[in-house]
């Protein structure tokens, strides 16, 4: 029998995450990683770790890594690779990292067309910081800063990222993917080959938003999380392309 | 080389661009916009590269990654915006990466005035921004003197991996004087940046650019190294100028264009009778407590003189250290200090002393 | 049908059950006779002739327990 699958060489070899048990953050760096060594670009890869629980992702991604501050990874990145432009260069974010906080800055980076590529872990909530509401959470979800739920009235419906992104010229690939099941995994995969693609085909921005889990601080078990993401997320934010290249405006 | 006439914020560009400094990320804010602008021009005509970026904090956070891409790089700004970039400030300085950052002082606190000042002495020689850190910082008097503090300072900063913060004011940015760009002659051995993340090109572990550290002991003990860097610092980058100490009745302390206003004071003291001395620094951090030695056993008073309501001043205590009595002159909110007013206060000393 | 193995890195496994969900022969199951290195119950696979070797499995989890091998 021939190996079908192992660990990919874009993840340091032997280096556990101290990611929750069932936690998404796994399978995505998994993606990125295999990613970058299919595309053959893993030696001349840069990526930019957030503030959240992928904090520490500049331990599992085995390239160079950059810690940014909080919101701050585009800018980040984009100083990186105005240096060096043959590079690939990547941010990794979360939901508060990107859509919170850090919202001038991935806006910028796509207004500019930016040649770096943003992987956007949507789960709805602030993980590392303990349950937090964050502006993807959704209405009725509970947080710990919205013990109610959400509501519209106090805080807004929950910001739909990619479609804000398919209206900026410089995004040139923006795509929303999920990784509640095997066959979506593999469609997060192959979206985020083109957008590392596009990165390398000098087309300008992308970014593919993952819709993610966070069993923890959504209070249930990693399984029960998947069908949460199926049956609320997903609705709410609907998989599928956004921009790609040479579409038009 | 000639002598070229040119307005302050521009020759920092010049001289940023003279020392091989490739990449500039900037923001609009007065009174250094003539910097941006300048560096857009030229920056492409040097094999640069210009971004005006969408904030401060965007600014120096695209320093900070081009930084530790193993770049030259320079940002620029005013007061409110470089109390914005501090917490890139410290993400630099706790990350160990090199960069020159530009700050033309104006009134404040808050958005302020556009007027030169020098209120930020607190926030660029304690730090600025969160955590045990201090940057190199050069306050210049002179645009020949700003020149040339500029072109070390990037050689100081790749030497000591950290942050060098050059302070001008309004005066400084706007004024031109005669300037001669003299060729760049590196004093300091600066290590290959062989932790730059350029790619490991598949022959060496990931380089990893990071100031966070969850292990307290670990934390510690790179604090520890960083406060090895500032002592060093302090041994060797210490700039002063002292100006007509011998038999001085009154040293005033002064910086900057009001180091200029007090020599004034003091040349039309000299005239009538009344000896008065200068400490200048060149370095807010370190600071020159040694430029205190100098101090005649006899002088009747300490008088320092700032463009604010009383910063440098606790450095000055600090190095007198209670041996003489320690007073202050200043003016506030883009107010300029005259060399009258400076003159009249040493005679106010001088007279309530007799 | 193609035959297929997994191999599970027992220690490294979280027991977080995501790879049961995706198993389209439904034959892994966690070990509760016993807890890992860790302190969970380790997946696993009793039936290992019914494995079809689509690394559906080792697709869905997030710590790369699974290595698989097929025909």
């Amino acid at each position: 029998m021939a190996v079908v699958f192992e660990k990919t060489t874009g993840l340091v070899p032997g280096k556990e995450t101290h990611y929750c048990p069932g936690c998404t953050h796994g399978i995505i760096h998994r993606l990125v990683g295999e990613v970058l060594v299919e595309l053959g670009v893993l030696d001349k890869a840069v990526g930019v770790a957030p503030v959240g629980c992928s904090v520490l992702a500049y331990e599992y991604f085995n390239c160079d890594m950059h810690e940014a501050s909080h919101g701050r990874a585009p800018a980040v990145a984009t100083g990186i690779k105005r240096v060096l432009p043959e590079n690939v260069v990547f941010t990794y974010q979360g939901d508060g990292d990107l859509a919170s906080i850090g919202t001038a800055e991935i806006v910028h980076a796509a207004h500019r067309g930016e040649k770096i590529t943003t992987i956007f872990v949507n789960n709805a909530i602030y993980g590392m910081t303990g349950g937090q509401m964050a502006p993807t959470t959704l209405i009725g979800q509970k947080a710990t800063t919205a013990p109610l739920g959400r509501t519209v009235e106090h805080s807004g419906m929950p910001l739909k990222v990619s479609e804000m992104f398919a209206t900026i010229h410089g995004a040139a690939f923006i795509e929303r993917v999920s990784v509640d099941s095997a066959p979506n995994i593999r469609k997060a995969k192959k979206a985020i080959k083109e957008a590392f693609q596009c990165q390398l085909d000098g087309k300008g921005f992308s970014m593919v938003e993952v819709l993610s889990t966070c069993p923890t601080n959504w209070g249930l078990t990693p399984v029960d999380s998947l069908k949460w993401l199926k049956e609320n997320m997903m609705p709410y934010y609907p998989l599928g392309n956004f921009r790609r290249p040479g579409e038009d405006e | 080389m000639a002598k070229v006439l040119m307005k302050g914020n521009e020759a920092i560009g010049a001289a940023a661009i003279n020392a091989g400094c490739k990449y500039f990320f900037g923001y609009p804010i007065t009174p250094q916009n003539e910097l941006p602008e300048y560096m857009s021009k030229e920056m492409p005509n040097n094999d640069g590269v210009f971004l005006q970026a969408e904030s401060e904090v965007a600014a120096i956070n695209m320093v900070y990654g081009a930084a530790g891409a193993g770049a030259r790089v320079m940002t620029s700004s005013s007061s409110p915006g470089i109390a914005l970039k501090q917490e890139g400030i410290t993400y630099i300085a706790g990350a160990e990466l090199p960069c020159v950052i530009v700050n033309i002082v104006r009134g404040g606190p808050g958005l302020g005035g556009i007027q030169p000042a020098q209120s930020d002495y607190n926030q660029v020689t304690r730090g600025g921004g969160n955590g045990d850190y201090k940057l190199l910082c050069y306050a210049p008097a002179n645009l020949q003197e700003m020149v040339d503090l500029i072109q070390e300072s990037f050689d100081a900063a790749d030497y000591y991996r950290n942050p060098v913060m050059v302070v001008g004011d309004g005066m400084i940015g706007q004024m031109m004087e005669p300037i001669e760009f003299k060729k760049v002659e590196s004093t300091r051995t600066l290590p290959e940046k062989n932790w730059a993340t350029i790619g490991t090109g598949g022959t060496r572990k990931p380089n990893i650019i990071n100031s966070l550290a969850l292990d307290p002991q670990e934390l510690e003990y790179h604090n520890h190294k960083l406060q090895r860097k500032y002592a060093e610092m302090k041994e060797k980058e210490v700039r002063f100028e002292n100006y007509n100490m011998e038999n001085a009745e009154v040293v005033i302390v002064a910086y900057g264009t009001t180091s200029r206003i007090a020599k004034n004071a003091i040349k039309a003291l000299k005239e009538e009778g009344v000896n008065v001395g200068l400490i200048r620094p060149i370095t807010l951090w370190p600071y020159p407590e040694k430029a205190f030695d100098e101090i005649p056993a006899d002088c009747k008073s300490v008088l320092t003189v700032e463009m604010s309501e009383g910063q440098m001043i606790d450095d000055v205590r600090l190095s007198v250290n209670g041996k003489f009595p320690v007073d202050f002159y200043g003016r506030s909110g883009g107010m300029i200090p005259t060399p009258e007013a400076i003159a009249d206060k040493v005679k106010e000393i001088i007279g309530g002393a007799k | 049908m193609a035959k297929g193995r997994v191999i599970f890195n027992r220690d490294i496994c979280k027991g977080c059950e995501l790879c049961t969900t995706a198993c389209p022969v439904n034959i892994i199951v966690m070990d509760k006779t016993g807890i890992n290195a860790k302190g969970y119950h380790p997946a696993t696979v009793n039936e290992m002739d019914k494995c079809i070797g689509c690394a559906n499995c080792a697709t869905i989890c997030p710590d790369c327990v699974i290595t698989v091998e097929r025909d």
